[in-house]
């Protein structure tokens, strides 16, 4: 999730030499929009359950949805008659980029809102706040953090999570052997095989990563959260008429209790692939947010 | 271009506050030597071995060394690896996968590495001593054997002090690109050079200091290696043959 190091360099090397004009008076991106009917929406490939394929290759998910009920309100503030939605499948690793060079004009996947990214993009009002927990075999009696002292424990490398744990492990010398997988999918592997007994990660990658196991059954997520994320939608920075309307649209979905309704079909519900049911309550966080809209990172 | 150069990256305590980034890259450092020296010296045993049986008459000896060479120069790297890392301790008995599974996975990764790194470039090695024994004139070995030497003996005595001083200069380059192979290990999460490279651009953001700081490190192995090696390659040098005095 948070493997931005590369990218906020080429991000920056990119934005120096900008071809797009700035300070202008009338947001660049909505007047495009009015001029060609179209927009294109950026989206993640594999993002259980914020955007992703299904199995007839098309584009769903928890934030995905939210990114067309917003597309439906700047066609209509636009008045316009139609709107050809491009849809633009980007990385972790490319996402900021594209939207800096205009190829993508909004992106909602799972991108973590904090202050080092805010300095290329610019960020919506929160659309999910995530913890770092941890996932454990139902019968490991692994509780919490403290039960894994003197264990193999794995996270992804490069994560906010990676950073928490071996800090942890260093200051209370709790003597884990932390194991840092280059991407979820290899950290899941390392725990489903045994060689780890928890896997430290974003508590809603970890539910999706049980969506995608051969026994979902076998595996809980646990612990005290260790870290919060909110995960925001990215717009072009220096266009605050464009970040407006989304987030008024965005805030709208929130509190008329629409953003409620499509968190319980994502998140407490049957979803494809496999048609399981994550389970993930709402938290306090989001109730929060849903509540009083706002685009504050936690970092 | 706006990138901020910061060379002082090196000495800023880490991140998880246990060493500075300088301390992480020498680590990484150290196991890349590690690694590569112990694979190396086990490369060097089953390679000689596989290579002369190689060229042994009896068909079935040189079946097997044949199938081996074939079997693990024609698998990528990467997916021997894998197989070791991941797939062996599966197929293993319940407890004997378990117990490897369930111990400190920095031996783990290190004993998939050096026995994946060792046999892979083993058959190499054994390409280059059947080479070097392929190369000698028939007549050394005839001689031998016509001496009244065995066949081992011949081996012994005759054909591998040659074989062994021909093939110095190709095993130079086997031994260097063991040192660059062992990169590939830092795909199952082994903290060698390259991987404590990859981490520093995580933590830091400063991906330039820390690439051209691995490239240097990796240079300055492989600079000395090659120094090494052309001692030996003039200490050994055959007289009358490819140069020599």
């Amino acid at each position: 999730m948070k493997k931005f190091a590369l990218t906020a360099v080429l991000a920056t090397a990119i934005s120096a030499s900008a071809v797009l004009p700035v300070q202008a008076q009338e947001s660049l991106t909505l007047k495009k929009i009015k001029e060609t009917s179209a927009i294109t929406l950026g989206h993640r490939e594999s993002s259980i359950p914020f955007s992703y394929y299904d199995d007839k290759q098309q584009v769903i998910g928890y934030s995905h949805e939210l990114m067309l009920k917003v597309v439906d309100d700047i066609k209509a503030n636009l008045k316009l008659a139609k709107l050809d939605t491009k849809l633009m499948p980007v990385t972790s690793a490319n996402r900021i980029t594209l939207i800096q060079n205009g190829t993508v004009d909004i992106e909602c996947g799972s991108t973590t809102n904090n202050t080092e990214r805010q300095k290329q993009v610019a960020f919506s009002t929160t659309i999910f706040v995530i913890g770092t927990k941890l996932m454990a075999k139902h019968n490991s009696g692994i509780k919490d953090f403290a039960d894994l002292n003197g264990k193999n424990v794995v996270t992804t490398a490069g994560t906010t999570s990676e950073r928490i744990l071996r800090k942890m492990n260093e200051e209370k010398k709790m003597g884990m052997n932390v194991i840092s997988a280059k991407d979820h999918g290899e950290a899941f592997l390392t725990l489903e095989t045994g060689r780890a007994v928890a896997f430290m990660m974003d508590d809603a990658l970890l539910y999706g990563e049980i969506a995608k196991a051969k026994k979902a059954s076998d595996w809980v997520v646990t612990g005290t959260a260790q870290s919060k994320e909110a995960y925001g939608c990215m717009v072009r920075k220096d266009d605050p008429e464009f970040k407006k309307m989304v987030d008024a649209s965005l805030t709208k979905a929130m509190t008329s209790g629409d953003a409620e309704k499509i968190y319980a079909k994502w998140f407490m519900n049957p979803i494809p692939p496999k048609g399981l049911n994550l389970n993930m309550v709402l938290s306090d966080e989001m109730k929060a947010t849903f509540k009083t809209p706002n685009d504050k990172a936690f970092e | 271009m706006g990138y901020q150069w910061n060379w002082d990256v090196f000495l800023q305590p880490s991140a998880t506050g246990d060493d500075t980034y300088l301390g992480w890259m020498f680590a990484g450092f150290k196991m890349t030597i590690a690694l590569s020296l112990s694979a190396w010296v086990l490369a060097l045993l089953l390679g000689a071995l596989i290579g002369v049986l190689r060229t042994v008459p009896n068909k079935m000896l040189a079946g097997i060394a044949t199938a081996y060479v074939e079997l693990f120069r024609n698998i990528p790297l990467l997916v021997q690896l894998f197989i070791w890392y991941f797939v062996l301790p599966e197929l293993l008995p319940t407890s004997i996968g378990d117990a490897f599974k369930q111990s400190n996975p920095v031996m783990q990764q290190f004993l998939a590495s050096m026995i994946c790194l060792g046999l892979f470039t083993s058959a190499r090695v054994a390409e280059q001593v059947r080479a070097g024994i392929n190369s000698l004139p028939k007549g050394q070995k005839n001689a031998g054997l016509a001496l009244g030497f065995t066949l081992p003996q011949t081996y012994r005595h005759v054909m591998l002090p040659m074989a062994f001083r021909l093939v110095v200069p190709p095993l130079t380059s086997e031994f260097l690109n063991i040192f660059k192979n062992s990169a590939v290990c830092s795909t199952i999460g082994l903290l060698e050079l390259a991987a404590q490279g990859r981490q520093l651009v995580d933590y830091t953001a400063q991906p330039y200091e820390s690439f051209i700081a691995v490239t240097l490190a990796y240079v300055a192995i492989n600079i000395l290696v090659m120094t090494l090696m052309k001692k030996l390659e003039d200490k050994v040098r055959v007289p009358g043959y490819m140069g020599g005095k």
